[in-house]
């Protein structure tokens, strides 16, 4: 008897260790990836659209604006994160024979207005000024949290703007521009002030890729509609209303981004193909050597929405090195388990294709009990 | 040295100018009169274009389908406007309240200065009848018209049934962000006048209103209708006004795309287009249109009501349907929604029309002449009379030299002779420049102010007095006495007459400037006839031609030959007698025009051009 238990305590004692190694072994394995978790990337998302025209005849830049407000809001960032300067003379226009509406598709098939558009700067507060003023965080103490660029060294934010412009400038409401030059120094002064990780800017207007030749700053992605010398052409020209309804990149960037949800892995390089010449009559441009990563491994989601990152784990990963390790029982039965994968963010398949309540709250407490989780591992 | 300052070359400058002035003058006068031929050719007139941004394309959905409507608006105001005798008022008002419209009624009445033939009445007394179709979602600060006149007989009615029908399909849509106005005009001009001095609150003429009640804010664009039958096959748009203003391009190409939107046949000066455009036969009918609108802007009378809105800065143009024997007919519906998509486009402006062109001439209804390629055929006439007053300037200038520089030049002539004569001062040409336009303010003054006396004495009717004294006057001055100078210094003597022969050219090429910035086609015309004699005529040599030519180009034998032109490009040729008919109501009209609208033209040739014809036929029989 006291010969067999020495031996089942030495077995036990050298299974003991050899898990221990093989757990201390995966522990640092997990513990390099937790690292590389909090390493790269960006930790939230915003979004800046701005639309510089006002007056009937413009009908289609409101457009654009608001239905890549509506894209971006769908895939995932909310209306405190979104700065949207409109306009905003369109639905409530005497010329409007749909008042409150602004549609993005002819025949009036979808209303881009709604009934829960947020828009933080319209009519005239939409100048230079105020736009300078809100990427480059230098505003007022009694401006209002919504119309505030509240951005850190850990967020990447899409800036999208469309209007009218030519060779080196864009038009402000028809009495003011405001020049290359002056673009790409406030995005000098938000890398200088780390209120950015990475910024994507798309411009749609003529001569757009103008507007992105004189940005300097890292970690800048551009596309613009056209280049130098040619015009962006307008699109979906309604009888009814009795103006154009959307510009042409736009157009087809959306009808792109409707394929994209928050679990997509499209990357940038397709949004590159996004419009070719054949059909947006001039060519879309695009500048990415000023981005560090390369562009097949940028996703989509990684601007145009909120997507949280989450990593699934067995193991207990200690953030905090200085505190002792313990020793970590996996249950035995589970040791030969599946290989672990990323779990889907959002379960869009059972969405998409079962419309009941039901299964609609049940994926929405799988993503919430997902987001407990890592919710006090991430640092916001 | 300079061209002008370095003695050798202003020698040889005026050498070239003295010896080769006759050939550079026929040379000028061939360039301006070819020029102003080319401007009907293709390449020299370009097509025209829509400028205004806001206004973009015809990119609107007509859905006016109410044509029989308008029919039986048009049978109802026929039938009550014969009951009533004359505009019905009562009717008017209570159509268009029904509609649904603000109306207001305003009651004018004017004094003619002599009554004519179609009035034959001092007093004429009317009413407008106007309803306001407020914008729903606007603030009333802005508007646009459309205007029917309420003439006289069996005209009209369509128009008014149409306007009435389109007020109230436009009264049922939401997205108008202008105020519109639908007026009905009675004695048509006169009304018009009257309705814009008191909606502007002004008093130009002396007209005598009661004020308008309802204002809608700045007028913005305004369209005046005349349709006359059920269906139509064309439709011709006027766009000649008061004193040759001419509206904004765009108004006119906005109409041109909505007509070929709907398919609906439109005209200009009542001639379609011709599609082969690089023929001779397409090149004489491009001419033809641009002489009609030519003629039509000299005479300074507005083609139609639309002309009068032009002088408050307000782009308006006239639309006239007109029924022919082509086969294809188009219905009132096809004409209403023409006309509903122009103002859907006109509600679309911002600002006013000012994008395009406000000085050109339409050789066709594409194509159009802006001022800065008509305006040099005019300069190169203006040219001849600067080439000829430096002419004579030098021959004056050479008289006043010393014999030594005679030497130099060895030029002969008028000069040499000149020198020997006494030098008269300037007085001498005082007497002539007192008669001359003392008779222009006669010829201004008498005819209106004596009329009363004139009917007293001859069996005539007032207006025939009126204009029988313009006649008589004008060809008085003929005869007056010129040889007053003759008391005061001797013989005529040749500087005497170069100097005011120097001075009558620019004085004739001052005033033609003038008017030719303000109407061009008035100061071509008058260019065209005048200036070549101006530049020939001296008292030396065949008197009795030079006279004759005088006569010739004299304003009042240029309005005759117009007449003439204009009957002959309408093709509806006309006999001499009938041309002189039409040559005595056209002086009336004048006459009348400028009482009753301000209309520059009749004062202009009677105070400043006359006198400065006079001026030259004085030259003419100064020996």
């Amino acid at each position: 008897m006291a010969a067999a238990v020495p031996a089942a305590r030495w077995a036990r004692a050298a299974a003991a260790l050899l898990l221990g190694c093989c757990g201390a072994a995966l522990a640092s394995g997990v513990q390099d990836q937790a690292e590389q978790f909090f390493k790269s990337g960006h930790t939230n998302n915003w979004a800046v659209l701005v639309c510089t025209s006002r007056f009937w005849f413009n009908y289609r830049h409101v457009a654009n604006t608001l239905s890549v407000y509506r894209s971006v809001k769908r895939l995932g960032i909310p209306d405190s994160h979104i700065v949207l300067m409109l306009a905003d003379d369109m639905a409530c226009n005497p010329r409007n024979p749909k008042p409150a509406t602004v549609f993005s598709h002819k025949n009036m098939e979808l209303n881009v207005y709604g009934d829960d558009v947020e828009v933080d700067y319209r009519s005239y507060e939409v100048t230079v000024e105020n736009f300078l003023r809100v990427l480059t965080g230098r505003i007022p103490p009694s401006t209002p949290r919504s119309k505030r660029l509240l951005s850190d060294d850990r967020s990447n934010i899409l800036i999208y703007m469309t209007g009218h412009g030519g060779n080196g400038f864009l038009k402000f409401q028809d009495s003011e521009e405001i020049t290359n030059v002056e673009l790409a120094d406030a995005f000098e002064q938000m890398w200088q002030k780390r209120r950015y990780n990475e910024l994507l800017f798309i411009i749609d207007t003529c001569q757009g890729a103008s507007m992105y030749e004189r940005f300097y700053s890292p970690n800048i992605m551009a596309l613009a509609s056209s280049q130098v010398g040619e015009d962006s052409l307008s699109h979906q020209p309604d009888l009814g209303i009795g103006v154009h309804l959307m510009d042409r990149y736009t157009f087809y960037v959306l009808e792109f981004l409707e394929e994209i949800h928050p679990a997509s892995q499209t990357n940038m390089n397709d949004l590159f193909q996004v419009c070719p010449k054949s059909l947006c009559v001039s060519t879309p441009g695009h500048r990415t050597d000023l981005f560090q990563r390369d562009p097949q491994n940028v996703l989509i989601t990684d601007f145009f929405g909120s997507v949280r990152k989450v990593e699934i784990t067995a193991e207990t990963i200690s953030l905090d090195p200085n505190l002792s390790a313990f020793e970590s029982k996996p249950p035995k039965d589970e040791l030969a388990a599946e290989p672990l994968k990323y779990a889907e963010q959002l379960p869009v398949a059972q969405i998409i294709h079962q419309c009941g309540d039901i299964a609609v709250l049940d994926s929405v407490f799988l993503w919430n009990s997902m987001e407990e989780t890592s919710a006090h591992d991430m640092k916001k | 040295m300079g061209l002008l300052s370095d003695p050798y070359r202003r020698r040889a400058l005026s050498r070239l100018i003295l010896r080769l002035n006759t050939p550079l003058c026929l040379l000028s006068y061939v360039a301006g009169l070819g020029w102003f031929l080319a401007l009907a050719l293709p390449p020299v007139a370009p097509r025209t274009y829509m400028s205004e941004n806001a206004m973009g394309s015809t990119m609107v959905e007509e859905q006016f389908a109410y044509g029989e409507r308008a029919l039986s608006y048009a049978r109802e105001f026929a039938g009550h406007k014969k009951k009533a005798g004359g505009m019905p008022v009562a009717w008017l008002e209570k159509t268009m309240w029904n509609l649904g419209l603000e109306v207001y009624k305003q009651p004018f009445a004017r004094t003619l200065p002599f009554p004519d033939e179609t009035r034959e009445r001092y007093m004429v007394k009317g009413t407008n009848v106007y309803g306001i179709l407020r914008a729903p979602r606007a603030a009333s600060t802005e508007s646009l018209v459309l205007s029917v006149p309420c003439s006289e007989g069996q005209h009209n009615h369509q128009a008014v049934g149409l306007m009435l029908a389109l007020a109230s399909y436009f009264r049922g849509q939401i997205y108008w962000a202008k105020d519109i106005i639908f007026l009905v005009n009675e004695h048509d001009l006169l009304g018009m006048e009257a309705w814009l001095e008191a909606y502007h609150d002004v008093n130009i003429t002396e007209m005598q209103s009661s004020g308008t009640l309802g204002r809608a804010g700045a007028i913005q664009a305004a369209v005046s209708l005349e349709l006359s039958s059920d269906v139509v096959t064309s439709f011709d748009v006027a766009v000649e006004g008061l004193n040759g203003q001419l509206p904004n391009l765009d108004l006119v190409n906005l109409f041109h795309a909505f007509c070929q939107k709907n398919g609906l046949l439109c005209t200009i000066q009542g001639k379609l287009q011709r599609s082969d455009w690089d023929t001779l036969p397409a090149y004489a009918h491009s001419l033809q249109t641009l002489l009609l609108m030519v003629l039509k802007q000299g005479s300074g009378r507005p083609q139609g009501d639309h002309g009068l809105f032009l002088r408050y800065h307000i782009e308006a143009i006239t639309l006239r349907g007109i029924n022919s024997f082509r086969q294809y007919k188009y219905d009132m519906s096809t004409v209403g929604k023409t006309l509903e998509g122009m103002f859907r486009k006109l509600n679309n402006l911002l600002e006013r029309l000012h994008q395009s062109y406000f000085f050109y001439l339409l050789p066709s209804l594409s194509r159009f002449v802006s001022i800065s390629v008509y305006m040099p055929a005019f300069g190169f006439l203006i040219l001849i009379l600067i080439l000829k007053a430096l002419d004579l300037w030098m021959k004056l200038s050479k008289c006043d030299a010393g014999p030594a520089e005679r030497l130099w030049d060895g030029d002969q002539g008028a000069a040499h002779a000149a020198v020997e004569e006494p030098r008269p001062g300037l007085l001498t040409l005082v007497p002539p420049l007192l008669i001359c336009h003392a008779t222009g303010l006669t010829l201004y003054f008498l005819p209106v102010l004596g009329q009363h006396v004139a009917t007293q004495h001859f069996p005539v009717s007032e207006a025939e007095a009126v204009v029988l004294t313009v006649i008589a006057i004008y060809v008085a001055g003929l005869a007056l006495p010129h040889n007053t100078h003759r008391v005061l210094t001797g013989s005529g003597s040749d500087r005497g007459w170069m100097t005011l022969k120097l001075l009558s050219l620019l004085y004739l090429a001052m005033q033609l400037g003038c008017i030719a910035l303000v109407n061009f086609s008035l100061g071509f015309l008058l260019a065209v006839t005048m200036v070549p004699v101006a530049a020939a005529v001296q008292p030396t040599g065949p008197r009795y031609l030079y006279a004759a030519l005088l006569v010739l180009v004299t304003p009042a034998v240029t309005l005759l030959l117009g007449i003439f032109l204009y009957q002959e490009l309408i093709e509806y040729p006309v006999s001499v007698l009938e041309c002189w008919q039409l040559f005595l109501q056209a002086v009336a009209g004048g006459l009348l025009d400028h009482y009753l609208y301000g209309s520059v033209v009749f004062p202009f040739v009677a105070i400043f051009l006359y006198p400065c014809w006079l001026l030259l036929w004085n030259v003419l029989f100064w020996k």
